[in-house]
């Protein structure tokens, strides 16, 4: 039986509006509702459930149900300062209730001790704007525990001896072993690494009013309507909505946070569906609309008391941008992998997690073994390079090839440069008549040098695995990202950060901060689980204040 | 810019994981509407043309024929690609229209000059379609090179725009038009099902389960 759900007046004042219902909105609103706060969730898109979603491609995106639309919500891109920004997708980020964990692939690595020391064990790079976290893994740990039970993560503890310590092992077991899996772990150990069963956000065993995978394919990109992805709208929504104290308010676009007098955040100032704008106030603010709308919407708040923008007197509101690098190598192999079905992701190698620095570059990265291909991509894109494009020839190597084919997916560092990251377009408006949403972007030398050398290492496991043919995409400066980190980084320097360690905003005492936007290195990819790890993290800080009302005060 | 020619990097994201989902997100969503519309036509027993003309519609399905030419399988033909096409002409590719206006009189041309008496596209032989489109692909190929140099110049040429329209109707889930009957979905070897168990594949048959290897202690 559905459970009537709490709705509040706009002009009545809750304990926290948070902005955006995604990863760390989510688990945010559960943690807090469930505290015993009054808590208002603003998402941008609609409220989709499970019934809404379907394996036809068409439904879901020609209404763009899941992501930002780009013609309403346009991007433009620049590699430089220099360069007149252009219109182009350059970012996606999910645009429903659930946020991008509808769509994502559920890859859940944690990261690692190396991730929050990193700047003091290599010291300065030239080019990069490095720093150390203000918290530690162990900070993090009991968190990054809390997601795995809480939200739902299947795998393996201590199958990997480059795991950093943990406290439990992983709730459920991992999900079925994929033919790309088990040739990929075969191939890797003959060569001395260390592959291991892949962490994922996706149920192996079924929990209450969700269904364990059922190995359908569609996944990446596409919501779950079995309940098996752990995204938030799967797993701590519900549980928020269940405490009668949070309510989630979709097609609520918030353009500008509200700050009165004395320089305190008093609500969001949003749209409705019809775009008749209200207020909804608020005690404090929480901002986890990802690592591009948090500090676009910080950008949009400037005013006479905060002329660079809400609580930018540090001037990194969207700075550091950290997209994670990143390179796919392709193998075709003898028999049918059928790897188009179930999830993406089978096995992960952490083998060159921490690289020695005598190679020349810094960081370092993971591989996996995965299969995410749609057929119109395998035909136009996931044959080799020098594959006929049309034809008999075409036709005939696109059937071979489907279902024997796999990747290993590189996934890297991304150094902080200051000058990429978002900032507001001068020129070009969305939908709203506000200013877009800009990306300043050139990876770091150092990142594209890593990529190569990972790329290599992937070809050499698909020789390794008996690979027919085999190929990978090319190492090259990215224009589209969709790991949005870093963009306003947690410190304990006002001037270099933009929030503290208690996800509080430097300069407002009741406006807090948490999404991509708050990592302070990018980790070596697959963000999410610190996100949420972090949102977990922060609700506790949050109540702690609150409770000593250190944040009305 | 035309709805349906993504650019060779967009594809390759394609390839990469996340960035696939924000690929189709950005590019799809016309397409995939233009798709819904296509559906009940294609999947009438008699589905009827919108924009095209018959004598274009043929020229089309002689042109598609040859870039998924039937074989043991079903081929762009059997999957009902000219109405795909045709609907996306009337809907989410309405801007690529003046590229078919413009390209069938082009095909017409080169036809005639590799092939003097052949009248058509359509009444050529299989062997000589293929010369024309391989003399097309060629030049378009060699267009690629300014078309790079040149970002604000027509991404794709008529054959190329063709080859991907062509691909999508083959290859689109048939709840949103083209791939009649899961016609492409069968001949590249995709179970139109959408629950499976383990085992997937071959490889995957007779796997053990998983075991730390001798080494894992070694490396900590």
């Amino acid at each position: 039986m559905s459970q009537a759900r709490v709705t509040y007046k706009p002009s009545e004042e809750v304990d926290f509006v948070i902005v955006g219902s995604g990863a760390a909105g989510g688990v945010l609103a559960k943690e807090l509702s469930t505290n015993g706060f009054h808590v208002v969730v603003l998402e941008q898109g609609p409220y989709l459930r499970e019934k809404d979603f379907t394996h036809d491609e068409s439904k879901i995106f020609a209404q763009h149900l899941l992501t930002n639309h780009p013609e309403t919500q346009p991007v433009t891109f620049r590699k430089s300062s220099a360069d007149v920004a252009k219109k182009m997708p350059a970012v996606l980020y999910g645009n429903c209730v659930g946020g991008s964990s509808v769509h994502f692939t559920a890859n859940y690595w944690r990261l690692h001790e190396i991730d929050f020391i990193e700047h003091s064990k290599t010291g300065d790079i030239p080019g990069a704007n490095c720093a150390d976290w203000p918290i530690t893994y162990a900070d993090l740990e009991p968190y990054y525990t809390k997601v795995e039970w809480e939200v739902g993560v299947s795998g393996l503890a201590g199958a990997s001896p480059f795991d950093p310590p943990r406290t439990k092992p992983y709730p459920m077991p991992p999900l079925p072993v994929k033919g790309c899996g088990v040739v990929f772990e075969r191939a890797a150990r003959k060569l001395g690494y260390h592959p291991f069963p892949a962490p994922m956000a996706i149920l192996s065993q079924a929990r209450p009013g969700r269904s364990a995978c059922e190995n359908c394919g569609f996944c990446l990109g596409f919501g779950c309507e079995f309940g098996a992805k752990s995204s938030a709208l799967a797993s701590v929504i519900p549980m928020a909505e269940k405490t009668g104290r949070c309510e989630i308010r979709p097609n609520s676009y918030v353009h500008r946070i509200e700050v009165d007098k004395n320089g305190r955040v008093a609500g969001a100032l949003y749209y409705d569906v019809k775009r008749v704008v209200h207020l909804q106030r608020a005690k404090a603010v929480i901002l986890a609309a990802n690592g591009a709308e948090t500090p676009r919407l910080l950008l949009l708040s400037s005013s006479s008391q905060f002329p660079q923008g809400l609580a930018n007197s540090s001037g990194y509101v969207g700075k550091n941008l950290m997209p994670n690098s990143n390179v796919v190598a392709c193998g075709v192999f003898d028999e049918p992998l059928n790897d188009y079905k179930g999830f993406a992701v089978s096995r992960v190698m952490h083998d060159f997690y921490e690289l020695d620095p005598k190679l020349g570059f810094h960081g370092g990265g993971g591989l996996d073994a995965r299969y995410d291909f749609t057929p119109i991509a395998a035909a136009l894109n996931g044959l080799p390079p020098d594959a006929p494009k049309w034809g008999a020839d075409f036709k005939k190597m696109l059937r071979h090839n489907f279902t024997r084919t796999f990747e290993v997916f590189c996934h890297g560092t991304s150094l902080p440069v200051e000058t990429n990251g978002f900032s507001l377009d001068p020129d070009v408006k969305d939908a709203w008549g506000l200013p877009a949403l800009r990306m300043t972007f050139r990876d770091h030398p150092n990142d594209l040098k890593m990529m190569t050398w990972m790329k290599d290492r992937a070809l050499e496991i698909l020789d390794a695995a008996g690979a027919r043919t085999k190929w990978s995409t090319p190492v090259v400066e990215q224009e589209f990202v969709v790991h949005l980190l870093g963009t306003c980084r947690m410190g304990n320097d006002p001037k270099k950060s933009v929030i503290n360690a208690d996800h509080r905003a430097h300069d407002v005492k009741n406006l807090f901060l948490c999404d991509g936007s708050s990592l302070v290195t990018s980790g070596r990819g697959q963000p999410t689980m610190t996100i949420q790890a972090l949102a977990y993290r922060a609700a506790d800080r949050i109540t702690a204040l609150a409770r000593r009302g250190e944040i009305s005060a | 810019m035309h709805s349906f020619q993504p650019a060779r990097r967009e594809f390759l994201q394609l390839l990469s994981g996340s960035a696939g989902a924000a690929w189709l997100a950005a590019n799809w969503p016309a397409l995939v509407s233009a798709a819904e519309h296509a559906h009940a036509a294609a999947a009438s027993a008699n589905p009827k043309l919108e924009v095209l003309t018959e004598e274009q519609a043929r020229e089309l399905d002689a042109l598609t024929s040859r870039i998924i030419p039937t074989d043991d399988v079903a081929g762009a033909h059997e999957a009902g690609v000219i109405y795909f096409i045709d609907r996306a002409l009337k809907t989410f590719a309405k801007e690529d229209l003046p590229s078919y206006q413009k390209g069938f009189p082009e095909v017409l041309g080169r036809t005639k000059k590799l092939f003097p008496g052949v009248a058509s596209f359509s009444a050529a032989t299989t062997d000589q379609q293929d010369k024309i489109l391989a003399d097309l692909f060629a030049e378009s190929e060699k267009g690629d090179a300014t078309r790079r140099l040149n970002p604000d110049a027509p991404q794709s040429s008529f054959v190329e725009l063709l080859r991907i329209h062509t691909v999508f109707g083959y290859l689109v889930d048939p709840d949103g038009g083209g791939n009649r009957d899961y016609a492409g979905w069968k001949a590249i070897g995709r179970d139109p099902a959408h629950m499976f168990s383990p085992p997937f594949g071959v490889y995957d048959r007779d796997y053990p389960g998983w075991q730390p290897s001798p080494a894992e202690t070694e490396k900590k």
